[in-house]
């Protein structure tokens, strides 16, 4: 196990692949993860302590639920029905937690027409409404605004070059001449670096393509933070606030269930919508057309239309990280 | 489908993906599509891939055959709505004598004043796509006349490779499910027919300055 690995990785390629046959060791959950979660926060990203909290949890077997990745159907029932009860006593209103399964054939991908976007930013405020991140606190000392979604703004005369993006733009109208804009989120790796970084194996890629995140699991050591080369994953260094009358009661287990302070969160193509059959919300909202989704072993779905018919190009080809993101200029 | 077949893929989206970089970089990637493209070219759209079998006679330059629906052969895709104002629709509520329609180019004083065209307005008047005996409907240049719910093949006559791309859905939009019942926008979803440059938009809130963040 790479847990009590005492550096932090610089680059992904050399962190070894840590994604083999899981343990079956049932681990506590509950209490517990807020106990882990807080002993990491109350220490700097030191090594040691890391592995110090994880391996500490090796201790405390004899906790009711287990990780989600090693569950088996009943557990998942247990789980969403004391969630889905829980959020409705916080919320006050009627919530539905699913856990559907990747789909038998399914590879989601996803491609982003860079000559569509006029950096409008539909996307990321829909996102943020879709998937209850932590909004902007109007009176806390703890604001913790997050969104998954960056849209870049660049000059059209040097084309993409991320070193000299901004995503503070904010004119009247877009697009303003003379620039193009890129919306960056996360990339669905096939070989993604976050995963095989994290030392709990909290984070990991569902067979139809889709990196999630265990948010109970989570210890909050932000290494798959570091190891994104897209700058993808967020962490809720406060407690996220989400006003119960902005809650999308429509959720997933892995995708936009109310987060808590510590854990690491990032896009998840909507899994609580792609898995029903639905387009991610950034696509529907999108008003250029921008934005096209679906599965990649269907040769009728726009996505294979993009493929076939337009070039693409993919961020950092170089890392080998094989996004399932695609960029293309559709002109 | 197995993973042989998804690396393919890849692959050629890999090498693609290299040139595209290449040509972005050295042309600056300008996203502004050419204007040279635009050519008024009489025909339905795609000369290449239109299945002429699928047209109505006259769309191929033969005789129309009285015998045949209009639009009964051709393609058509699940639409929208269109979004014409309710209370314009029917046309024909005032548009009710075609004995009496004035063909000549001019200011219109009396009624659709809002509308000032800026498409190509130098070659164009109105009755170029909209009928001028039956209002309800739009005809191709061919005189073939289509129903508001497939305009598409009307800008399809001169800006063949988007409808190209909109068909097999890479400009434009769909909207429903990934995996199953599709509505494809139409043209004039986006674009007003009358003026089709797409607007510029107010942006919604930038992120939080890290500076900002208490
Ligand atoms: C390039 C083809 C084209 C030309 C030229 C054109 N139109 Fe249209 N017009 C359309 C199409 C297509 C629609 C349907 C839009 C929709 O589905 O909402 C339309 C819609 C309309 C409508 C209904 C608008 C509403 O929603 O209230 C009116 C009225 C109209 N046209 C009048 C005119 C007049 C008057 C002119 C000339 C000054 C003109 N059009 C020129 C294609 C054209
Ligand atoms: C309220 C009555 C009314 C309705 C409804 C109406 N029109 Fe008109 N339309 C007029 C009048 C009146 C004129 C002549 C305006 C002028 O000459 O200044 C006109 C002119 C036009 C013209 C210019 C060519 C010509 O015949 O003079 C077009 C094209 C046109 N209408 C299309 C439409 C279409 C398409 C619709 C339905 C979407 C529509 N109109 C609905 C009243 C109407
Ligand atoms: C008879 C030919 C013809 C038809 C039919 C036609 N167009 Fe055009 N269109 C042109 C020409 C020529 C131009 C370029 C000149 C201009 O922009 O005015 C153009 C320009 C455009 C542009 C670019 C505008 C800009 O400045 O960015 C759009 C978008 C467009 N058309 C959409 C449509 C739509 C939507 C329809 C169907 C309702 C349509 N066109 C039907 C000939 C046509
Ligand atoms: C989802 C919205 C949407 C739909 C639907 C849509 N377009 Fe567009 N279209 C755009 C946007 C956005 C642009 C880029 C506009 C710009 O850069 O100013 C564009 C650009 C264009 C251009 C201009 C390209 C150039 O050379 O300047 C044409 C022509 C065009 N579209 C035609 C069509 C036609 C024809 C259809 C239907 C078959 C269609 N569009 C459907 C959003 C749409």
């Amino acid at each position: 196990m790479s847990c009590c690995s005492p550096e932090l990785p610089e680059v992904p390629t050399e962190i070894p692949d840590v994604e083999g046959p899981l343990p079956t060791t049932k681990r506590g959950l509950g209490d517990l993860s807020l106990t882990r979660r807080e002993f990491s926060k109350h220490t700097a990203i030191v090594a040691s302590f890391l592995s110090a909290a994880a391996c500490s949890t090796d201790s405390m077997d004899g906790f009711v639920k287990s990780r989600l990745r090693e569950m088996d159907r009943n557990e998942l029932k247990d789980l969403i029905s004391s969630l889905e009860r829980k959020y409705k006593k916080r919320f006050n209103k009627d919530v539905q937690v699913r856990a559907t399964p990747a789909a038998e054939g399914v590879r989601f991908a996803y491609a982003l027409d860079l000559s569509r976007c006029v950096g409008c930013r539909r996307c990321v405020h829909a996102c943020v409404k879709e998937n209850n991140q932590s909004r902007p606190n109007p009176d806390g000392d703890h604001n913790n605004p997050i969104q998954w979604i960056r849209v870049l703004e660049m000059n059209k005369e040097e084309g993409v070059d991320l070193a000299h993006a901004t995503p503070y733009y904010n004119p009247e109208e877009v697009p303003r001449e003379g620039k193009f804009y890129m919306p960056v989120q996360c990339q669905q790796c096939e070989n993604p670096p976050c995963t095989k970084v994290c030392p709990v194996q909290a984070t990991w890629k569902e067979p139809d393509g889709i990196v999630v995140v265990d948010y109970e699991w989570c210890i909050g050591c932000r290494y798959c933070m570091v190891a994104c080369p897209y700058g993808a994953r967020r962490f809720n260094w406060a407690e996220p606030y989400l006003p119960a009358d902005q809650v999308n009661p429509n959720m997933h287990v892995m995708g936009n269930r109310p987060r808590l302070k510590g854990v690491v969160e990032k896009c998840t193509f909507c899994i609580q919508r792609s898995r029903n059959g639905r387009y991610p919300a950034c696509v529907e909202i999108c008003p250029v057309g921008a934005r096209k989704f679906g599965n990649l072993l269907d040769p009728k779905s726009e996505i294979r239309s993009v493929l076939e018919n337009k070039r693409v190009f993919i961020l950092k080809e170089d890392l080998n990280t094989q996004p399932r993101f695609f960029y293309f200029y559709g002109i | 489908m197995d993973a042989r077949f998804l690396r393919i893929i890849m692959q050629f989206a890999l090498a693609f993906g290299l040139a595209a970089f290449s040509i972005a970089l050295t042309t600056g990637c300008d996203p502004a599509p050419a204007k040279a493209s635009h050519k008024a070219a009489v025909d339905e759209a795609d000369p290449v891939h239109a299945d002429k079998a699928n047209l109505p006679p006259a769309e191929l330059g033969l005789p129309p055959n009285p015998l045949n629906m209009p639009n009964a052969a051709s393609q058509t895709f699940p639409v929208p709505k269109p979004p014409i104002s309710n209370e314009m629709w029917p046309c024909s509520s005032c548009h009710d004598s075609p004995e009496e329609v004035n063909r000549t180019r001019r200011v219109l004083k009396e009624e659709h004043t809002n509308i000032v065209l800026h498409h190509d307005e130098e070659n164009r008047w109105c009755l170029d796509c909209h009928d001028a005996t039956n209002r309800d409907v739009l005809h191709l240049a061919s005189g073939v006349t289509i129903t508001f719910d497939e305009s598409y093949r009307l800008c399809g006559q001169c800006h063949g490779d988007k409808y190209r791309d909109w068909k097999v859905g890479v400009h434009g939009k769909r909207t429903g499910s990934w995996s199953g019942e599709k509505q494809y926008l139409l043209c004039v979803h986006c674009h007003s027919p009358h003026s089709p440059h797409f607007k510029p938009l107010k942006p919604e809130a930038p992120p939080v300055h890290p500076d900002q963040i208490r």
